[in-house]
């Protein structure tokens, strides 16, 4: 029997505004079948996205959803978690949205190591405000804001997070929808602060300009950058350069839980415990 | 509130223990000066009542994160000093768009920029009314003693759920720094007199979050109880989801008005003091009107018939009032701690524009003799 999307999806909000052959629609139906596997009650989960053309997101699924403001899916979620930590909070958010305008909440998040999962759309540009340049575009590129070629250096946001803390990083392109959902729902179930970098074809906005003007063509250009980790790891330094590696990059299921942990400051409020001390720490440090 | 309890403290703690005691699980902030200490005190207060109280990263995270909390049905709080509401702006903004109750507590200090962190202003009283862009209608309540850092921040917390938005508690950091008994509410009498925001109980399929009377506040039911809708900072329609449509765009920022404007006999609050047989109409609110209150005897010693006319709601104005008070007294003057922001407002609704005033931005407080002074040069 074919999947039930509708279950899912306000589907009274279909069609999306997302443009033909986008792939954000393939990230849509990749997080609702991995929250489908893993049986989650619709009332116990809260979607959260920012600003762009992932905002909307959180308006199509029929979850407890937040269209918060540009940037701030992870601070709106830190709260919305560390106020009910039995339900399942997810953020979606863009490439601009999560590391440039919202960089410092990522950074956070990740290291807090709190119980989100924030699955950013990475499509190398501002794709809903018409191709200006974002931290992921690569040099070179044409944007409307640099029409001379981007000139900035590229942001990696899959080594921020795993440097920042976060405990699962994985990345997938929407040209394996299969594998796609499956770090998506590793992720959701992973305990701690997880991250998915959902690699998107923005061929409206990207590559319109940059000789990728079908979706095809975007894809195909994804895959020629990307490459599965074992396979990554192989390469020399110098031919990493080229590539970024996909499947899971890190998962951690010894760190710590910021909710978890804040359980322990509750306790030692209450009398229940003596306070924490650097020795509560020692075999992490 | 009748049954009053002694405590001594400062009006920094006094914030923190009164958001406990109105049922505050949710504290998201970051540290600045003046306002540290109701970070301090509430992350110990909170864990304990089995609530949280988180410091986030920034300004920005810490409103974002108890409007979050907010948003899933729990009180909340936030508390900072005038550059963390700038910082803040954006999200106050859509916490009055989408209609989140909660209560941020402004403890003002010199500016404008980093200005003067550890010294005293009323700086912040134009700001309070139009924090972020857009329109709106703000509630904004100002301490003027001690005891007032605690009921002014308990009040915050029924306004806030009864108008679902935002409310501004204005402390400044005499009040926040000085240390002294105040006569305040038992939690017991708190406890009685909450009022939690409205919520739908029929069944989810007739719920319309946002499909209220044009003179009432959204309904907007705790998260995670089956009732799934939508918050967002655009226009948006009874359900929660955004659209251009003229005429529910027109209805929106319409009722956000009127929310306010219709029911503001519930909001308005202020002190007459002295005012029956007086001559002369001060006008101050905040810290100021200590000194203003200790002026006024020392006047009357003299035979000056002196009275002060104290807003608590400082938005929305109480102008009927000062309308009326300007028919009654043709010599007015007024005090504050800025160049004039509450004047202006006094002029726009006193109809006059030979309101005398008293300003100070030095970082210093008024004393008791700048007043007297004033009002002997002026009268």
């Amino acid at each position: 029997m074919a999947f039930n999307y509708d279950e899912y999806l306000r589907t009274e909000k279909m069609p999306t505004l997302w443009c033909w052959g986008c792939g954000d629609g393939v990230i849509l139906k990749a997080f609702i079948r991995a929250v489908d596997k893993l049986g989650w009650n619709k009332d116990d989960v809260c979607v959260i996205s920012g600003i762009g053309c992932s905002g909307r997101f959180s308006s199509y699924v029929d979850f407890n959803t937040i269209h918060t403001t540009h940037g701030r899916t992870v601070a709106y979620a830190t709260g919305v978690k560390l106020a009910n930590p039995d339900k399942h909070v997810v953020c979606v958010a863009g490439d601009g949205d999560a590391l440039a305008i919202g960089g410092n909440h990522t950074i956070h998040g990740c290291r807090r190591n709190i119980d989100i999962t924030l699955i950013v759309i990475q499509n190398f540009i501002y794709g809903l405000t018409n191709s200006q340049t974002s931290p992921t575009t690569p040099r070179g590129f044409w944007t409307v804001s640099q029409k001379a070629g981007n000139i900035d250096p590229t942001f990696d946001g899959c080594k921020l997070a795993e440097a920042a803390g976060a405990s699962f990083v994985a990345r997938e392109k929407v040209s394996e929808p299969r594998k796609l959902e499956k770090v998506i729902q590793k992720a959701l179930d992973h305990k701690g602060f997880s991250y998915v970098e959902a690699l998107s074809n923005c061929h409206i906005n990207l590559g319109r300009k940059n000789k990728m003007q079908s979706a095809m063509a975007n894809l195909d250009w994804i895959d020629s950058i990307t490459m599965p980790k074992k396979k990554y790891d192989a390469l020399s330094e110098e031919e990493k350069l080229n590539y970024l590696p996909t499947g899971i990059l890190k998962e951690d299921t010894e760190a710590e839980e910021y909710c978890d942990m804040y359980e322990e400051i509750k306790k030692v409020h209450q009398g229940l415990r003596p306070k924490i001390t650097p020795d509560d720490f020692k075999k992490k440090l | 509130m009748s049954n009053l309890r002694e405590i001594i403290s400062t009006g920094n703690d006094l914030a923190a223990i009164a958001s406990v005691d109105a049922g505050c699980k949710f504290f998201g902030g970051y540290p600045i000066t003046p306002s540290s200490e109701v970070m301090h005190t509430i992350s110990d207060l909170l864990p304990k009542a089995g609530g949280a109280a988180i410091q986030m990263e920034d300004e920005i995270a810490g409103i974002c994160a108890a409007i979050g909390a907010s948003m899933s049905g729990v009180r909340s709080l936030t508390a900072t000093s005038g550059p963390g509401i700038s910082l803040k702006a954006e999200n106050l903004g859509l916490a009055q768009m989408a209609e989140v109750p909660l209560v941020v507590v402004n403890v003002m200090r010199g500016g404008p920029s980093t200005g003067l962190p550890t010294r005293v202003s009323q700086g912040d009283i134009a700001q309070a009314k139009n924090p972020s862009h857009g329109d709106y209608k703000s509630i904004t309540v100002c301490a003027g003693n001690l005891a007032e850092c605690y009921t002014e921040t308990v009040r915050a917390f029924n306004l806030a759920d009864r108008f679902m938005q935002p409310v501004i508690v204005l402390l400044d950091e005499t009040l926040g720094h000085m240390h002294g008994k105040a006569m305040i509410p038992t939690v017991e009498e708190v406890q009685a007199n909450i009022k939690l925001r409205k919520t739908f109980d029929g069944p989810a399929e007739e719920y319309k979050p946002y499909g209220v009377a044009q003179d009432e506040p959204a309904v907007l039911n705790p998260m995670f109880k089956g009732y799934r809708y939508h918050f967002t900072g655009l226009h948006h329609d009874d359900m929660g989801f955004p659209t251009e449509e003229i005429e529910t765009c027109r209805k929106l920022i319409d009722r956000l008005f009127r929310k306010v404007d219709e029911h503001v006999d519930e909001i308005e609050s202020n002190e007459e003091y002295m005012l029956d047989d007086a001559d002369i109409l001060l006008i101050g609110y905040g810290s100021a009107s200590l000194a203003i209150k200790e002026a006024i005897h020392r006047l009357r010693d003299e035979g000056i018939k002196v009275g002060l006319f104290r807003p608590i709601t400082i938005w929305p104005s109480p102008e009927k009032r000062l309308f009326e008070l300007g028919q009654k007294f043709d010599k007015v003057l007024s005090v504050e701690l800025n160049q004039g922001q509450y004047l202006e407002e006094i002029q726009r609704a006193m109809g006059r524009k030979d309101i005398q005033k008293l300003t100070k931005t030095n970082g210093r407080p008024f004393s008791p003799q700048d007043i007297i002074d004033k009002v002997k040069e002026v009268f």
